[in-house]
């Protein structure tokens, strides 16, 4: 047979780097990609750090004073909140997957800006390298706890003024990709592309875009306030000068209540997508869907001083932001119950992917009916700064984000890298990880309840037996997760050769090979219906 | 409950907290189980064939109106109990709660200050907080209780003791080093147990014990030999001790004018090995002179 009648093999995005080779063909590329990819590595990297930082802080909490001092441990939940919030949930799913499969999902080539967003990368690990290195410098690691609050922030010769750079640029990337994302959803629709056609993690991205590039310049305004006042003691915050403590609060929550959504978002898109694979049958309600996610982006703005119940602000706005705070709720349930109704006369296969979805339910609404009782005013009099908190923020971000996060992975790692895992295997880790990860938290609810305050290194002995609870759970969860990644490693060099559509999905990346070329598409399709038809 | 209910807001705070509790509890078991039905139900290994069902405008109103409904009652209930919570009545007993890098301080209107809050069973009291430095908060899990002190600016709890006995205080703001060490108590006594405290006890006993924690010294220095935030004060005099001085280590034995040194200026010659943290805490010449005294004689 002549070799020119045979169509030759394209390369895929793996094996083509564009002009340069080895570890540069990685770092300067514009395929967005190959920038999911670079992401996906550098987020997982920093997850790891955090993971052990938040594993050594149940360590100490076993028994206070023997396996560090008090100052180390309030360095620990500083950097083990800030990396996991901003090195890894922010930027997460829609750094990585959003970058991989957001091109893909409209049918185009690439984003909009592919060299702003290779940029974007570079700033978000100089960033983060920055704050790693502001836990080894001299004047030691941030002390404040990652929410950085004034004047006590103002005051510590710890490495704070660094860290907050770091989060600076940082916050730059995040608003660049989320204008990247929102150009690319505008003007980069293949033809037929309608609005309502768009797949459900495009709409949770587009949401989230939109609050990234709207919310984090408030972030950025607040720690360069932050950083002057610590270099040049100008008084923004710090009351003998005539500054304003509360003020830095309703700046910092300005953003970081959005950023909630930011972070769950994404997570949200991602079960949207799963569902209807996994069940064979058309999203319930994608309207609903949809709108709810820009529901949840709009009502997410009004919400930032349910974080402040008891900062000092006036009875009156605690009542007001108590009243959009339950409000914010309603969206939420609703895509509960959407995604629930999918499975509705479909015919639903249960695997990997799909049980990190129903964990993702679980988790997510014990972390939302928590959020109810913390955003009830007398009831958060009573549990505010309690570890009721930090068990409601760590079902939302890790149970909901997080495992939204590990859903998508299974779900699109045969497309990443053309290789199937052990099912076997990523079954087991989601099962020991929910049950550590029920112990690791729930007793968070219940030493809440009991009066423990966070950022507690020591304790009463009333509070033992639930803290020693807990890091059994933190324990467990970490076997957990050693054995997912441990599976997903292992399949990258060992696992079998993944076809075009391993679950049978219908939007357009399962029409693409495993893993896809450098140009996606050889023709730009021409979509004709919904995401998800299945016939 | 999980802790006594001492006081009037501790029985609003736990009647809502179990309302919310049963509501969020049903919805919890109501979504769990759905999902778990319908696994089983339209399973594929159990030949579930897909019917293409696109969604149902009565069930999306349903499940958006009812769910406003339940959680405008949530918010009402809990709304109608804060503010319960926040009316301080007429007659009231204002106790003022001075918060400092780690301590507390109680200061009664005659005068009176203590490390502890004594209160009487039964009495309405008015807690006046404010803070010396940085941001605290004030938390009395018993009394389901809490508010920020700031710096620079008064704000108020009030509550009712209803259970005689003694219940945990803590800071929950994230205060610094010595965060996790910033307790005290509340004492809830007969009233005329309290009375006899608040009007008898004045200078009794050791003054230059007492003005150690009046003046919060008792937040990070021990007097039983353990090291806290700081040294403990157990010995101290004469101890040997290696300090900082502007930046050069020197060993020296504690004395007299050191001890006066380190009360008006912590910073001049820092014991190695414990944080540059204290701050200037005002005394006049005749405080000085006490607390020397009893640091010298505290053996």
């Amino acid at each position: 047979m002549p070799a020119e009648s045979m169509a030759t093999p394209e390369k895929s995005y793996l094996e083509d780097g564009g002009r340069f080779r080895g570890l540069f063909s990685w770092i300067f590329t514009t395929d967005h990609k190959r920038i999911g990819i670079l992401y996906l590595t550098s987020v997982f990297s920093f997850f790891a750090i955090g993971v052990i930082l938040g594993l050594l802080m149940r360590l100490s909490l076993i028994e206070p004073g023997r396996f560090m001092s008090e100052r180390t441990y309030n360095s620990l939940f500083t950097v083990h909140g800030v990396i996991q919030i901003f090195l890894f949930i922010i930027p997460g799913i829609p750094a990585s997957f959003g970058n991989f499969f957001l091109p893909i999902h409209l049918g185009a080539r690439d984003v909009a800006f592919p060299r702003l967003n290779i940029f974007s990368w570079w700033l978000y690990i100089t960033g983060g390298a920055i704050l790693i290195l502001s836990i080894f410098l001299p004047g030691g690691a941030p002390d404040t706890g990652w929410t950085f609050y004034a004047p006590y922030s103002i005051r510590t010769t710890s490495n704070v003024s660094l860290a907050a750079s770091g989060i600076f640029i940082v916050g730059f990337s995040s608003i660049l990709t989320g204008l990247n994302f929102v150009t690319t959803i505008h003007r980069m629709r293949a033809p037929g592309m309608k609005w309502f056609r768009m797949p459900l993690f495009i709409w949770s991205l587009y949401a989230t875009a939109w609050t990234q590039i709207l919310a984090t310049p408030v972030l950025a305004i607040t720690l360069l306030l932050l950083i002057l006042e610590r270099s040049f003691g100008i008084g923004f915050f710090e009351p003998l000068k005539g500054g304003d403590p509360i003020m830095f609060e309703h700046l910092f929550w300005m953003y970081s209540h959005p950023a909630v959504y930011i972070m769950i978002l994404p997570a949200m898109g991602v079960v949207s997508e799963i569902f209807p694979v996994f069940s064979r049958k058309n999203i319930f309600g994608y309207k609903a869907v949809a709108f709810s996610s820009l529901g949840i982006a709009f009502f997410g703005y009004l919400v930032w001083g349910h974080h402040m119940f008891t900062s000092g602000m006036s009875d009156i706005s605690r009542v007001i932001f108590s009243l959009i705070t339950f409000l914010v709720a309603v969206p939420s349930g609703i895509k509960v119950f959407n995604w629930i109704a999918t499975m509705y006369k479909g015919s639903v296969r249960v695997d990997s992917p799909l049980l990190f979805c129903l964990a993702f339910i679980f988790l997510f609404s014990i972390a939302g009916l928590t959020g109810l009782i913390i955003g009830t005013l007398s009831l958060n009099l009573y549990l505010h700064g309690t570890y009721f908190i930090v068990g409601h923020f760590h079902y939302t971000m890790f149970g909901g984000a997080g495992f939204g996060f590990f859903a998508g992975l299974h779900y699109w790692f045969p497309k990443m890298f053309g290789r199937m895992f052990n099912e076997r295997a990523a079954k087991t880790a989601w099962f020991i990880m929910f049950i550590g990860f029920n112990i690791l938290y729930f007793s968070m609810f219940l030493l809440g309840l009991q009066g423990m305050p966070r950022r507690y290194f020591q304790y009463l002995p009333q509070f033992r037996t639930n803290h020693i609870l807990s890091t059994i759970g933190s324990w467990i969860l970490a076997l957990g997760l050693l054995i997912m990644f441990g599976n997903l490693i292992r399949a990258l060099f060992r696992g079998e050769k993944a076809p075009a559509n391993p679950w049978g999905g219908s939007t357009l990346e399962w029409t693409l090979p495993s893993p896809p070329s450098r140009e996606n598409f050889r023709e730009t399709p021409v979509v004709k219906g919904g995401p998800y038809t299945f016939g | 409950m999980f802790i006594p209910e001492a006081s009037n807001s501790a029985h609003y705070v736990d009647t809502t907290f179990w309302v919310i509790v049963v509501i969020s509890a049903v919805l919890l078991v109501g979504v769990t189980s759905a999902m778990l039905f319908l696994i089983f139900r339209y399973n594929r290994r159990r030949g579930a064939k897909a019917e293409q069902v696109q969604g149902g405008t009565a069930l999306e109103i349903i499940w958006t109106v009812i769910p406003v409904v339940l959680v405008l009652v949530m918010f009402v209930i809990g709304e109608k109990s804060f503010r319960l919570i926040r009316s301080v009545p007429r007659e009231v007993m204002t106790v003022r709660v001075d918060a400092r890098q780690w301590s507390w301080m109680f200061g009664y209107d005659n005068g009176l200050r203590s490390d502890q809050l004594r209160v009487p069973l039964g009495k309405p009291v008015k807690l006046r907080l404010s803070s010396a430095d940085v941001l605290h908060s004030f938390y009395i899990p018993a009394f389901r209780i809490k508010e920020d002190c700031v710096p620079g600016m008064e704000t108020y709890l009030w509550f009712t003791p209803q259970q005689q006995g003694s219940f945990d205080i803590f800071c929950t703001e994230y205060c610094g080093l010595g965060h996790s060490g910033m307790l005290a108590k509340v004492l809830v006594m007969p009233e005329k147990e309290f009375t006899d405290w608040y009007t008898g006890s004045g200078a009794k006993g050791n003054r230059g014990l007492q003005l150690l924690q009046e003046k919060g010294c008792l937040g990070c220095h021990t007097t039983d030999g353990t090291p806290k935030v700081g040294p403990t004060f157990k010995g101290i005099y004469g101890r040997t001790v290696t300090v900082i001085t502007a930046g050069k280590e020197r060993t020296i034995a504690v004395d007299g004018d050191y001890l006066k040194r380190s009360i008006l200026d912590p910073g001049a010659d820092m014991v190695k090995d414990f944080p540059p943290v204290m701050p200037k805490i005002p005394v006049t010449p005749e405080e000085l002179e006490a607390i020397e005294d009893s640091l010298e004689h505290l053996r």
